[in-house]
């Protein structure tokens, strides 16, 4: 029986890449791909994207974790609740009025686009750094103090081995919207992938509109899947372990 | 003041947006909840399914929501609904899946097994147990997932404006084409308002809802 269902699921798997497959011939986005033509175009707008969601991540990466460390600092905790409210709030407003912001006092480009992206991908990485440092059992820490370790020490030895987890799911979560959001960018002047997308739904080309959304849809996917391999790669094996 | 100006001259058209706005987000929620609750339910019952329904919705939050529209926009258009708000209602419904399904059967799996225990020497059957001890246990965790996906189907109304399904995005739309600020911030403001005060009246709803005993519970273990 168990058997049975699985064999139909991979059966409707295939089928359902084989209709992709078919649906994709058929509106002529393999052909639109495939245009020597259209190639030179095609790697300056993955480029841009890419350069978009790279540069943006670098930065809300290292400002994320700073923010996110210094509050767990004795000193900084007791701003820790009011500023993850703040964080919270920020995180309830949607992706295009945060872009649409940017662009209305920046201007257009792709400095607005990036401030934007940044901004947006701080705050799931911050509230994961300090979800996670907090989680550090009090019994662990004291154990490395008796051990004689600084603060620093128990900071790069136990708290943030300890928290790389939940740290790495905010990593992911904000690398996705990321991606996602720096499609929108194209709105705001910084091009990438979204300028085929609403060029697309504009000009009601199908094959246009589908060679912007497939790209950036595998982008995704590929982004949280690579994100979960190095978590198997950085987590530390006896956290995995306790874990199953 | 500018944008204050610009909303008190529009209000006609102001609430008609925001009309438009909650409707689409209201209505797909209704529908996702619809599906997303007893989909979870289900899967608590069905181990090896569980993993995939939830991998599944898994992967459909990972697409970016600009691509899904166009993702769907050629399937769609084979019924003549391309564009509009159905096409937004129907990835709002499939965006919403995820958060719903996830803390429906998370919430459901963390029932302790004494109480279940409980439950059956009271002599319940499945269903009663379901109804008398497993919902109204899970509950709070259920509306917190709602919350989470009626903010997020906020924010996604408001892209949906760029196929036609109106909405608040139609501000932040237009105003960008037209490089006109007062219309963008006022759009983007009203975007951010509504999400922020549902974000609110969710988390109020959560508390009313929390059965009196599992609320002194925590309060006891703060």
């Amino acid at each position: 029986m168990k058997k049975l269902s699985a064999k139909m699921y991979n059966m409707l798997l295939l089928l359902l890449v084989f209709a992709c497959g078919v649906a994709l011939e058929k509106t002529g986005t393999i052909a639109f791909l495939t245009d020597p033509y259209n190639y030179p175009e095609l790697m300056r707008l993955l480029f841009q994207h890419f350069y978009l969601v790279a540069i943006s991540m670098a930065i809300a990466t290292t400002t994320g974790l700073v923010i996110g460390i210094s509050l767990t600092r004795s000193g900084l905790r007791k701003y820790s609740g009011i500023v993850m409210y703040i964080v919270g709030l920020g995180q309830t407003i949607p992706s295009l009025a945060v872009l649409a912001l940017a662009m209305s006092f920046l201007g257009i480009g792709t400095k607005p686009a990036i401030f934007a992206l940044t901004i947006y991908s701080i705050l799931p990485i911050a509230r994961n750094t300090l979800a996670g440092i907090r989680a550090v059992p009090v019994s662990t820490i004291d154990a490395a103090k008796g051990m004689g370790m600084t603060s620093v020490g128990i900071l790069f030895n136990v708290e943030l081995p300890m928290a790389m987890k939940v740290i790495l799911t905010g990593f992911r979560v904000a690398l996705v919207i990321n991606i996602g959001t720096a499609a929108l960018a194209y709105l705001i002047g910084a091009g990438g992938m979204g300028d085929w997308i609403f060029s697309g739904i504009d000009m009601m080309m199908t094959d246009k509109l589908l060679a912007g959304a497939i790209p950036v849809t595998l982008m995704a996917l590929l982004a949280d899947f690579l994100v979960e391999l190095l978590s198997a790669l950085l987590v530390s094996r006896g956290l995995r372990l306790s874990e199953e | 003041m500018g944008v204050w100006h610009f909303v008190e001259k529009n209000l006609q058209q102001v609430l008609f947006l925001t009309w438009e706005h909650i409707f689409m987000v209201a209505l797909s929620l209704i529908i996702a909840t619809a599906i997303g609750v007893p989909l979870g339910i289900l899967i608590t019952k069905k181990v090896n399914l569980a993993k995939r329904v939830i991998n599944s919705a898994n992967i459909i939050m990972t697409v970016p929501s600009i691509a899904l529209f166009g993702l769907m926009m050629p399937i769609l258009a084979l019924v003549g609904q391309g564009l509009g708000k159905v096409p937004a209602i129907v990835a709002l419904v499939l965006y919403s899946q995820l958060p719903i399904i996830r803390n429906t059967y998370v919430a459901i799996k963390n029932v302790p097994p004494s109480l279940r225990d409980a439950g059956k020497g009271m002599g319940m059957n499945k269903w009663e147990l379901l109804k008398e001890v497993e919902i109204p246990i899970a509950v709070p965790v259920i509306i917190a997932g709602l919350r989470t996906a009626a903010v997020m189907n906020i924010g996604i109304a408001a892209i949906a404006a760029y196929i036609g399904a109106g909405g608040l995005g139609v501000y932040i739309q237009q105003g960008i084409d037209r490089v006109y600020p007062e219309m963008i911030i006022s759009g983007a403001v009203l975007v951010s308002l509504f999400a922020i005060l549902v974000d609110g009246l969710m988390a109020g709803v959560e508390h009313l809802l929390t059965p009196k005993g599992i609320q002194l519970q925590k309060r006891s273990a703060q």
